[in-house]
């Protein structure tokens, strides 16, 4: 076994973290619009919608039972073919999009559940009182299902993270991409991924941290 | 002014209300007896649409609604005419005790938020909770929580107030309070519905006694009526079972 090139790992690292805002970009991006889209599928699935439950099942069915990276490639490469329109699209947008709806499919499914374990008592208190049927998701049901879901959605987000290193396979030169690059040029492969495990472990246990401080705050109301 | 005209409920093949007729003027204060599943509960939470009755006609204040063919805004209007004080207290577990009182009050009533702090403090002082404003239900004990479940529906100054009985889940040292704060709403000549077995308290506080069984009225009159020349004798073998 040969000896590390250290004096490349360590110039390595101001390198990639150079593009680390544009991994964190796409992550945070892609985080809230798959919140959002999961939260909006989540209630059509409590509230059961005619003909379109079907749809979104179908959407969720298909979002969790297909590789991300295979749908990364269907919309990158597969859709401009027959929509033309898509042409313009850049791999930092289909990356964007890609785990937005990958990961909105998984979020739909714990948040319905989290939503579906609130106590029966909690509807019919916001009911007696007069609430509408959204006052009462918006201000009783979500916040406690919050509680519920908010661990897991964070681990969506440390993996969506992660995944985020797909987004090269479209062309997106992010923390990977450029990795990929330094190891080809110095022919360093075991120095340059080593160093870019080190900074996306770094960046996850950072937010485990994070995670556990916003688990303790939602629990605030329920401990006495 | 409270009217029910043949209101009828039905789970399945079993009909738990079987055409219920009852009117109650503003400021009685009415309590509801009778053996366990006998529609109780289920009268209570058939006016405001917890449960959805079958037929009937459901007169609340000046808002009249054909329970059969009842819209989302009627029921709306019933339920904003009402407030309904749960077994199990049925607290908002995401807010503290003072939240819970003026959560319906901005959100529902769109009174301002000043506004309706001021009546929430005023509410937990008079209930003995000012202390416990800023506590989550999970920190509070039952006949706590259960001060702030009829706090809430106080607030709301409903034409009607519905209480499912109230004490039946509390541990028996909660029970006292809890009765006295009830009494002390049945003193301002609120208009209440009650369900209950603390038979004491009905025939202190009533105005009215009804005797349900098999999902109709029995029987109903005064307390001292009811409680001591029972007509029917349903009526009397059930007093005679739970006051030994």
């Amino acid at each position: 076994m040969r000896a590390l090139d250290l004096d490349f790992m360590i110039g390595l690292v101001p390198i990639l973290l150079g593009y680390l805002p544009l991994t964190l970009f796409m992550a945070a991006v892609a985080m809230v619009c798959a919140l959002i889209l999961g939260c909006l599928l989540a209630m059509e699935r409590v509230a059961r919608i005619p003909v379109l439950d079907l749809f979104v099942k179908l959407y969720i069915s298909f979002f969790r039972g297909t590789p991300l990276l295979v749908q990364l490639f269907l919309f990158y490469y597969g859709l401009p073919q027959v929509m033309p329109f898509l042409t313009g699209m850049t791999g930092v947008q289909a990356a964007i999009i890609g785990l937005t709806l990958h990961f909105s499919a998984y979020m739909a499914e714990s948040i319905r559940a989290a939503i579906v374990g609130v106590d029966r008592s909690q509807w019919e208190a916001g009911e007696a009182v007069g609430m509408t049927r959204n006052q009462l998701m918006g201000r009783i049901i979500l916040p406690q299902a919050a509680r519920v879901a908010a661990p897991t959605l964070v681990n969506y987000f440390i993996d969506m993270i992660k995944s985020t290193s797909l987004a090269f396979t479209l062309g997106v030169t992010e923390m990977m991409g450029a990795t990929q690059k330094e190891a080809a040029s110095a022919f360093l492969y075991f120095e340059a991924f080593i160093v870019v495990a080190v900074i996306y472990w770094i960046i996850v246990e950072a937010l485990s941290f994070v995670q556990r401080r916003i688990e303790v705050s939602l629990n605030k109301a329920f401990t006495r | 002014m409270i009217r029910l005209t043949g209101l009828t409920k039905r789970f399945g093949a079993n009909t738990v209300l079987d055409g219920i007729d009852l009117s109650i003027a503003e400021g009685d204060r009415v309590v509801v007896i009778g053996p366990s599943g006998t529609g109780k509960s289920t009268l209570l939470r058939c006016i405001n649409f917890l449960d959805r009755p079958e037929a009937g006609v459901i007169r609340v204040g000046d808002l009249e609604v054909d329970a059969g063919r009842a819209t989302r805004a009627q029921v709306l209007g019933l339920r904003r005419r009402t407030a309904f004080v749960f077994q199990n207290y049925a607290l908002f577990a995401n807010k503290t005790a003072r939240q819970n009182i003026t959560e319906a009050l901005i959100t529902v009533q769109k009174r301002p938020r000043a506004e309706a702090e001021a009546r929430a403090d005023a509410i937990l002082a008079e209930t003995g909770l000012t202390e416990k404003a800023d506590s989550y239900p999970a920190a509070l004990s039952g006949g706590q929580q259960q001060r702030v479940g009829i706090g809430r529906a106080m607030a709301l100054e409903a034409d009607l107030m519905l209480f499912d009985e109230p004490t039946s889940a509390l541990d028996p040292e909660w029970v006292g309070e809890v009765l006295d704060l009830m009494r002390r709403v049945a003193e301002r000549r609120q208009t209440m519905l009650i369900v209950t077995h603390e038979m004491q308290f009905a025939r202190e506080i009533a105005d009215r006694v009804i005797f349900m069984e098999g999902g109709r009225i029995v029987e109903e009159g005064p307390p001292a009526q009811i409680f001591e020349a029972a007509r029917d004798p349903r009526t009397r073998a059930f007093l005679r079972r739970v006051t030994g």
